[in-house]
């Protein structure tokens, strides 16, 4: 049962990854905005499966419901025009494939080759909010207070860049 | 059979491969960038599967990090994007092809 459940969200989510990339749909942006979100949220079915619920929760919330809703704002708000077909460039393609090509080699056989776990068996682990919360209030303090500060250069960094005129 | 680690692993290389093929291979910059997050989305992935399989919490405290991270630079990214276009009216990439602003 579990299985399925895990086969079913992994092919949904390489599924909608593909159709983001090369959608056969339409040449708007939103649709492929669409696609991602659906694969940010099968995603998060993929680490509920892997005990991981308060991930899953914030990945929903932070990652469908802010970021995406951010992209398609500004995809909104750019307008743009059904892009035309430009010549595809074949070298280009060749070359593109061939290299992710080369990397999918090599993953698969650090993988398979590597003689790692094997199928170990997943030891019982509680992926709650309290050891999490624990975890990153004591252990990683520092990158957390880092991260507030990062948010905030962003946030800076932001409003300046959207000023109508970049003196 | 049971789903071992393998199983997470190759479905995060192959989404990282797909978002890599995306960035390659598409012509809109806002494509380019979305790719780009199916990237960071398969090392989120991968790290959560880990984690899971060793035992310990590291992995998920780095995804949540990892996607803090990731929600501030999809907010400066897409002001780069939005005052781009306000100056050179385009998101092909192919126009984009000078430094000079």
């Amino acid at each position: 049962m579990q299985e399925l459940v895990f086969y079913l969200f992994a092919g949904l989510t390489l599924l909608c990854a593909v159709l983001v990339v090369a959608n056969p749909f339409s040449r708007n942006p939103v649709t492929s905005a669409m696609f991602l979100v659906l694969t940010i949220v099968a995603m998060a079915g993929l680490f509920v499966l892997l005990h991981a619920f308060f991930l899953a929760a914030v990945q929903v919330l932070v990652y469908a419901g802010a970021v995406m809703v951010l992209f398609l704002f500004v995809i909104m708000l750019l307008d743009l025009k059904e892009e035309q077909r430009r010549r595809a460039n074949q070298f280009g393609w060749v070359t593109g494939i061939v290299a992710v090509g080369a990397i999918l080699t090599i993953f698969l056989r650090a993988i398979f080759e590597s003689g790692g776990p094997g199928g170990l068996k997943p030891p019982a682990l509680e992926g709650a909010t309290q050891p999490l919360g624990r975890m990153l209030f004591t252990d990683y303090l520092l990158p957390f207070e880092i991260l507030s500060v990062l948010l905030l250069v962003a946030m800076v960094g932001v409003i300046l860049l959207s000023k109508k005129d970049l003196k | 059979m049971n789903v071992g680690l393998e199983h997470y692993l190759v479905v995060s290389v192959l989404l990282f491969c797909i978002g890599m093929l995306g960035v390659i291979l598409r012509r809109n910059l806002l494509v380019i960038y979305m790719s780009l997050e199916l990237m960071l989305n398969a090392a989120n992935l991968a790290l959560v599967a880990f984690s899971r399989f060793n035992g310990h919490l590291n992995g998920q405290v780095m995804v949540f990090f990892i996607i803090t991270v990731a929600a501030a630079e999809v907010a400066v990214g897409l002001a780069l994007i939005v005052a781009l276009y306000r100056k050179r009216q385009t998101a092909h990439v192919e126009d984009l092809t000078t430094m000079k602003l």
